[in-house]
């Protein structure tokens, strides 16, 4: 089972890169409404 | 509010009614254009719809047709594209306190806008730069908090044409009163986030790596990959308890050092103790580790709180709105010309004027002829005050009858409501902090088991010393606190939600359970148990009077006037054209008014305006007005051709469900009490009629406080109001209720704010807060009834820390189930449509 000590630290990397996304995310208030954007984009072949 | 009306396309095939092409109100007969397809109820309506049609964006309709049936709710009235300017919006005082700058040479301002509710309204008013004047860069519209940003070129456009133009798409603007305090509370929510975030990543590895060695207890695993894993969940949990689980150690801590009880520390304990366990478990490789439970529940009591905040914050949210949406402006006469300005710029010396219906911007004396205030809102008071020049006027009195002039003394915080303001904020401040029953109750359950698990370490110790901490960790785990930590602020938040979509909007979980239990209640009298409008409650005489009384009291503007036409006329002069013809119409400010229909000569007014006309008084026209004074009424004497021939009570009517409400309350085992402003023998008439025995009249705000105060000091307080000069007792009392037409000041300084007139909703809040505490009480007792027979099976031996682990989350599961089902504050009849954003 020595494989797992090349794939665990592997998705380990990879859940912390998703981490951070979300919080970078987050922190940049793209949770902040998420509810205008929604209908927002049902008009957008308006524009 | 456009969108809200039910609005079909006009068939004007049906002549005696059409509907309005973009507000879908009923048209007035006389602007009814037959044969038109388009019919319009106003002007604002026509040019609106003027506007959006030249824009070519007529798609409006149709999707606000669509959105209707999923947004139709409680309606606000529809206020007409406004005829006012938004010139305060250009002043330099408006611009320092609310626009910011953003970018080269543009401006950034924030709006609340009434009336949005749908899909939509984010089309029609981020389509601002195309219907605005040029100059208007961006416009973007967050739909849950109803504002609107606005980037626009201050060298092309003034925010003024702007706010013509929000208004004339009918959107009202409104400065939004909040700045600095939502920066913070947008930062706190993003902080919120990204604890949970952190914290679900880390429970869900940590639980993937739980799972493989559970699974390798039963199928066999290395040694090695067995420590590795361990050491892998240490690492992660470790991550969890110290970046998101941080919030719940400081919070202990404060809470330790204040010395008050908190839920947070138990909970800190049970993941120290958890945590330091585990570690040495891994240390040194032995025993069991914890660490999918603890990274678990720093996960689920995080979620537990963010709705719960989310919650709280959207009432808060709803109220503000109707709190920003109160006049910020005031009308200054300079030059002799009016201007409007934002009520910040105003100074002692200033002259203001304020139109019927519009409220007093700051205290002052009055100059010119003088005219008549409403007081309602500041004292309770319900019938109109006279003034004359030279007479104070203090901010928030509502102008009557023909417009004032004010010269301004005091402005600002150093008005009456001002003082009044300053005395809610100290009142709020010295309010006991609530001890809430699941904090105290799950704070001594975890005592009780960590001193439980204790006891059974110690037991064992005896019998096995190598099941010893085996065993006593096993009940630590079944014992878990998560049933506990999370179901009550479940209930909490579906009962806060349904509340708020049934129009209750309660500030605090706390207040459910305060009002749980029957204590004293205190209401006010003037538009809380009555109607607090003059309205007619009597009617003496010749009936036939009524309709021409109903015609001559149409053309004045005075709440006794107003309360006549509506009472007594059927129908209004624009729609009867057999409706009387009045003429020679004239009007005596504080006596009464005359006018001719036909050949008969009216005079209606009080008695001594009868007698200084010369005019016979009835023996008994004057004994029923006598008796009406006796009972509080105010009689207005009806006079034709010189003799009076009929006698109207009119006064301030107890609304109509108030005894039933008032009777259910006593009933529950409520002690209740009247604290008014208004006479004494007005409040003292009104109790008898409602069988209420404690009464008081003639309270001034303070006096108000006072009384509240000191019930205060012998047990829960509710106090029920809705003016001014109840704002320091709604905030000084256990639980303020604020009923629905309330001054802006009652709605800051409550924790209730009830969306509809009167208190039928409290009989409803008090019966729904006991349901819930009910439903608290049953998962509380169901997860303690669980832990007992979990915890006597692990002292006996019977469970083992892993069977603990699969057991504690079936209990929480359960636990949430009935909380998520519970069936608090739902609706008995058919649920009105929420009210939801398609």
């Amino acid at each position: 089972m020595s494989i797992l000590y090349v794939t665990i630290p592997l998705a380990i990397l990879l859940a912390a890169a998703g981490v951070w996304a979300f919080v970078w995310a987050a922190r940049t208030g793209q949770y902040d409404d998420v509810e205008t954007p929604a209908t927002r984009a049902v008009f957008d072949d308006e524009t | 509010m456009t969108a809200l009306t039910t609005a079909i396309p006009v068939s004007s095939r049906s002549t005696d009614q059409a509907l309005c092409t973009h507000c879908g109100l009923v048209v007035p007969r006389g602007l009814i254009e037959h044969g038109a397809t388009q019919q319009f109820c106003c002007a604002g309506c026509r040019s609106a719809f003027a506007i959006i049609h030249s824009c070519g964006l007529d798609r409006y309709y149709a999707l606000r047709d669509a959105a209707e049936d999923a947004a139709r709710t409680d309606a606000e009235p529809l206020t007409v594209a406004a005829d006012r300017s938004y010139e305060e919006f250009d002043s330099p005082t408006f611009h320092s306190l609310y626009v910011k700058p953003s970018g080269v040479g543009l401006s950034t301002v924030t709006l609340r806008l009434a009336g949005v509710h749908c899909a939509a309204c984010v089309w029609l008013v981020e389509r601002l730069p195309r219907l605005a004047p040029p100059g208007v860069i961006e416009s973007r519209l967050d739909l849950m908090r109803a504002t609107v940003t606005v980037v626009w070129d201050p060298a092309r456009v003034t925010l003024s044409r702007i706010a013509e133009t929000l208004a004339a798409i009918g959107y009202k603007p409104h400065a939004a009163r909040e700045g600095r305090e939502r920066e913070q509370q947008v930062r706190e929510d993003r902080e919120h986030l990204v604890r949970i975030g952190v914290a679900g990543a880390c429970a869900g590895n940590v639980m993937l790596l739980a799972t493989c060695l559970y699974a390798g207890l039963f199928e066999g695993i290395e040694p090695e990959t067995r420590l590795l894993f361990r050491w892998l969940s240490m690492g992660i949990t470790l991550v969890a308890l110290a970046w998101p689980g941080r919030v719940f150690f400081k919070s202990a801590l404060a809470a330790i050092r204040t010395r008050t009880p908190h839920l947070d520390v138990p909970i800190s304990l049970a993941l120290a103790g958890g945590g330091l366990w585990s570690i040495y478990a891994t240390l040194f490789d032995i025993g069991e580790v914890y660490y999918d439970s603890l990274s678990v529940l720093v996960f689920l009591l995080l979620v537990g709180r963010f709705i719960q905040h989310r919650q709280q914050r959207r009432a808060a949210d709803a109220v503000e709105l109707l709190y920003s949406v109160t006049p910020g402006s005031a009308r200054r006469i300079e030059n002799g010309q009016p201007s409007n300005v934002p009520v910040e710029s105003l100074k002692a010396g200033d002259v203001v004027e304020v139109r019927p219906g519009e409220s007093v911007p700051a205290d002052g004396s009055v100059i010119g002829p003088g005219g008549t205030i409403d007081l309602t809102i500041l004292t309770g008071e319900s019938r109109p005050v006279k003034l004359a020049q030279g007479d104070q006027a203090p901010a928030g009195a509502v102008c009557l009858g023909t417009p004032i002039r004010i010269s301004v003394e005091l402005t600002g915080e150093e008005t009456r409501v001002g003082r009044l303001m300053r005395l809610i904020q100290q009142g709020a401040q010295r309010k006991a902090p609530v001890v809430q029953l699941a904090n105290t109750l799950s704070g001594l359950f975890i005592f009780g088991m960590l001193g439980l698990g204790a006891i059974a370490a110690i037991v064992w110790l005896f019998i096995d010393p190598a099941r010893a901490i085996e065993q006593g960790v096993a009940i630590l785990v079944v014992t878990c606190p998560c049933a506990l930590g999370l179901a009550t602020p479940l209930v909490l938040t579906v009962a806060l939600g349904r509340a708020a979509r049934r129009g209750m909007f309660i500030k605090g979980a706390d207040v459910v359970q305060s009002l749980s239990k029957p204590g004293t209640m205190f209401l006010d009298k003037t538009g809380t148990l009555t109607e607090g409008r003059m309205s007619v409650v009597e009617w003496h005489g010749d009936k036939s009077l009524r309709s021409p009384v109903a015609a001559i009291e149409s053309l004045c503007v005075h709440p006794i006037a107003t309360a006549l036409t509506r009472d007594l006329a059927s129908q209004t002069a624009s729609d009867d054209p057999t409706f009387p013809r009045v003429e020679d119409f004239t009007h005596t400010i504080g006596g009464g008014v005359e006018a001719r229909i036909g050949a008969d000569r009216y005079t209606i007014g009080s008695a001594t305006f009868l007698a200084s006309r010369g005019l016979r008084i009835r023996i008994d026209s004057a004994q029923s007005a006598a008796l009406m004074a006796e009972r509080g009424l105010t009689p207005v004497l009806i006079a034709v051709n010189g003799e009076s021939l009929a006698t109207v009570g009119i006064g301030d009517r107890p609304r109509s469900e108030t005894a039933d409400v008032l009777r259910s309350l006593r009933s529950a085992g409520w002690n209740l009490a009247i604290l008014s402003g208004d006479e004494v023998a007005l409040v003292r008439r009104l109790a008898d009629s409602l069988g209420i025995e404690e009464a008081r009249g003639r309270l001034s705000p303070e006096q108000k406080l006072d009384a509240v105060q000191t019930a205060a000091r012998s047990g829960p307080v509710v106090f029920v109001g809705d003016g001014v000069n109840d704002a320091a007792a709604l905030a000084a009392a256990t639980v303020g209720i604020a009923v629905k037409g309330g001054a802006e000041a009652s709605l800051a300084a409550a924790d209730v704010y009830l969306n509809t007139p009167g208190i039928s909703s409290v009989g409803t809040l008090v019966d729904q807060s006991r349901r819930t505490m009910r439903i608290i009480k049953f998962t509380l007792g169901a997860s303690f009834i669980y832990n007992v027979i979990a915890a006597g099976g692990a002292i006996a031996g019977f469970v083992t820390p892993l069977l603990a682990a699969f057991i504690m989350p079936l209990s929480s599961l359960t636990v949430l189930a009935i909380a998520i089902r519970s069936r608090s504050f739902m609706p008995e009849e058919p649920s009105p449509t929420p009210r939801t954003h398609p």
